[in-house]
C-alpha cells in the first residue's frame, strides 16, 4: 500500500533528532511537525525570521504580525526568537539549521532538485528554496514517486529549471525511501506491501539495491 | 533636524515617475499600507518595486498593479496575484525573481557599506547566468550587488520622533533591511512615542536610517491565511 501525505510525513519525522533546528517547507513537509516522537526536542525555524514556531493560534488569538513562511497565522512558544530575513537566511547559510525538509518536482540522481518553475507556465518565484538548498547540511526531499501522469519524479537529470544542484540527501515517497550517494540512487526501504520490482519500474534511473530492503515503520 | 511628516501623502509627495522603491513586508504582514494608498492616489508611475512579494489583487503593491503604476517588480515570491500574473503574460511588466535571502542579504549589504555579496543561492541554477562565480574554499559562490534604490519604504510597530524603530512579531522581516537601504527612508509607525520612549536596548533600526516618518492610521492587516486549531 502506498502512503499517503501524512504516512510520508510521519517516516520523516522519524529523520528528527533531539536538538536539532529544522526548516520545514510548505505542504507535506508543514505535516512533519505534527509526528515529532516523545522526547525529541526539536527547533523549528521559519525563514521569515522565527526560531521557536509553535502550533495554529485559538481562533481570536491570530495576529496579522505573526505569520510562518507560508503565510499561515501561528503562535510563539517559550523562548522563541523573532529576527530579520538577512539573519534567517544567515542561519540557514551558516550551516545553524540541521535539517531541512521540502517538496520537489523533480530529483536526479546526483541530489539535484527542482521545484520552482515549469516553463510555459506561470511563475511563482523560488522564494528562499533555492538559499534552503545552496546552504542546508542534511535536505530531504517530501514527494510522491510519480507525478500525476504516473511519470517517474526520481530522474538520471532533472528536465525543469534547477533548484539546485547535488545537494538532496534523501528522498522519502509515498513507496520508498531513498538515500542519494555517490554512484547514485539507493534503497533504502519500502512501504508497506510494496515490492522492489514496483518501486524499480516507477523510477526512471538506476536503483541501487542491496539484500533484502525492509518495509517502512512507524 | 526634523523628521516628523503629518502623514503618508506628505512623506511620498516628491517621489516621481520611474524611480526604485524598496517596500517592506513578506506577503502582507509588515506591508507599509499607509503609504501604498498615497501612492496609489499619487498615481505615479514607471516604478521598480522591489519587495519580497506583489502583495494580493486587492490589497499591498497588488493596489499599484491593478493602477498599472509598476514597471518592473523584484521579488522572490509573487504567487498570490492573479493581475500580477495577467500584466507578467502580457508583457506589460518586467519581473526578476531572486532568492529570498539573496534579497535580504542584498538589502543589508547597501545598509552596511557593502558593494556585493557572495552566496551560494543559486550556483548552477539559471539564477546564476550572467554573474560572477567565485570559488571559496572549494564552493561556488555568486556575486551579487547591494542594490541602489530611491526610498524605502517600510512599517514598524513603535517609532519616536529620531526614526528609532522596533518592529512587532514577524512584521519585522525585511523592514530593518530595506530602511538601512535607502538614499531616503520613509518609515510609518502604529505608534509614534516621545524620545526617550523607546528603551536603547531594544531598537531595531537605529534613527540615523531613517529619514522620514509618521504616524500611520486604519490600519487594516488583513491575514493572508487564518490557520487556527481547535483548542
Amino acid at each position: 500500500m502506498a502512503l499517503n501525505k501524512f504516512q510520508i510525513a510521519q517516516r520523516i519525522a522519524k529523520e528528527l533528532q533531539d536538538g536539532f533546528y529544522v526548516n520545514l517547507g510548505i505542504g507535506i513537509p508543514t505535516l512533519v511537525a505534527n509526528y515529532i516522537p516523545l522526547g525529541i526536542d526539536v527547533v523549528l525555524q521559519s525563514e521569515n525570521g522565527l526560531l521557536g514556531m509553535g502550533p495554529f493560534p485559538i481562533e481570536g488569538e491570530e495576529s496579522a504580525d505573526l505569520i510562518n513562511a507560508g503565510k499561515q497565522t501561528i503562535t510563539t512558544l517559550p523562548a522563541s526568537s523573532i529576527f530579520d530575513s538577512a539573519m534567517s537566511f544567515g542561519m540557514i547559510r551558516s550551516g545553524k539549521i540541521n535539517l531541512t525538509v521540502l517538496g520537489a518536482m523533480e530529483v536526479s540522481e546526483h541530489g539535484d532538485i527542482a521545484n520552482w518553475k515549469i516553463p510555459g507556465k506561470m511563475v511563482k518565484g523560488m522564494g528562499g528554496a533555492m538559499d534552503l538548498v545552496a546552504s542546508a547540511k542534511n535536505i530531504i526531499v517530501a514527494m510522491m514517486h510519480t507525478n500525476p501522469a504516473g511519470e517517474s519524479k526520481l530522474l538520471k537529470k532533472c528536465s525543469l529549471p534547477l533548484t539546485g544542484t547535488n545537494c538532496v540527501k534523501k528522498i522519502v515517497t509515498d513507496i520508498a525511501v531513498v538515500e542519494i550517494t555517490a554512484s547514485g540512487f539507493k534503497l533504502l526501504e519500502r512501504a508497506p506491501g510494496v515490492s522492489v520490482e514496483e518501486i524499480m519500474s516507477k523510477t526512471a534511473a538506476n536503483l541501487i539495491v542491496e539484500g533484502s530492503i525492509p518495509e517502512m515503520k512507524f | 533636524m526634523n523628521k516628523l511628516y503629518k502623514n503618508a501623502d506628505d512623506a511620498v509627495k516628491d517621489i516621481q515617475d520611474g524611480q526604485i522603491l524598496m517596500l517592506g513586508g513578506f506577503g502582507l504582514c509588515g506591508i507599509p499600507e499607509n503609504c501604498i494608498t498615497a501612492l496609489v492616489k499619487k498615481a505615479v508611475k514607471n516604478l521598480t518595486c522591489i519587495s519580497n512579494n506583489a502583495g494580493v489583487d486587492d490589497f499591498g503593491i497588488g493596489l499599484m498593479l491593478q493602477q498599472k503604476q509598476v514597471k518592473k517588480m523584484i521579488a522572490s515570491y509573487v504567487g498570490e496575484n492573479a493581475e500580477f500574473e495577467r500584466q507578467l503574460l502580457s508583457g506589460e511588466l518586467e519581473v526578476e525573481l531572486i532568492p529570498q535571502g539573496t534579497l535580504a542579504t542584498r538589502c543589508m549589504a547597501t545598509g552596511y557599506g557593502m558593494p556585493a555579496i557572495f552566496t551560494p543561492a543559486g550556483v548552477g541554477t539559471e539564477v546564476a547566468v550572467g554573474k560572477e562565480v567565485r570559488n571559496f574554499n572549494g564552493k561556488d559562490y555568486l556575486m551579487e550587488y547591494a542594490f541602489d534604490a530611491d526610498y524605502a519604504i517600510v512599517k514598524a510597530w513603535k517609532g519616536d520622533k529620531q526614526g528609532n524603530l522596533i518592529y512587532k512579531d514577524t512584521a519585522r522581516n525585511f523592514n530593518p533591511l530595506m530602511a538601512m537601504a535607502g538614499k531616503i527612508t520613509i518609515a510609518e509607525v502604529e505608534e509614534l512615542v516621545e524620545d526617550g520612549e523607546l528603551d536603547p536596548n531594544f531598537i531595531h533600526t537605529p534613527g540615523v536610517y531613517v529619514h522620514r516618518i509618521f504616524k500611520g492610521e486604519n490600519y487594516e492587516k488583513r491575514i493572508e491565511q487564518k490557520t487556527i486549531r481547535k483548542s
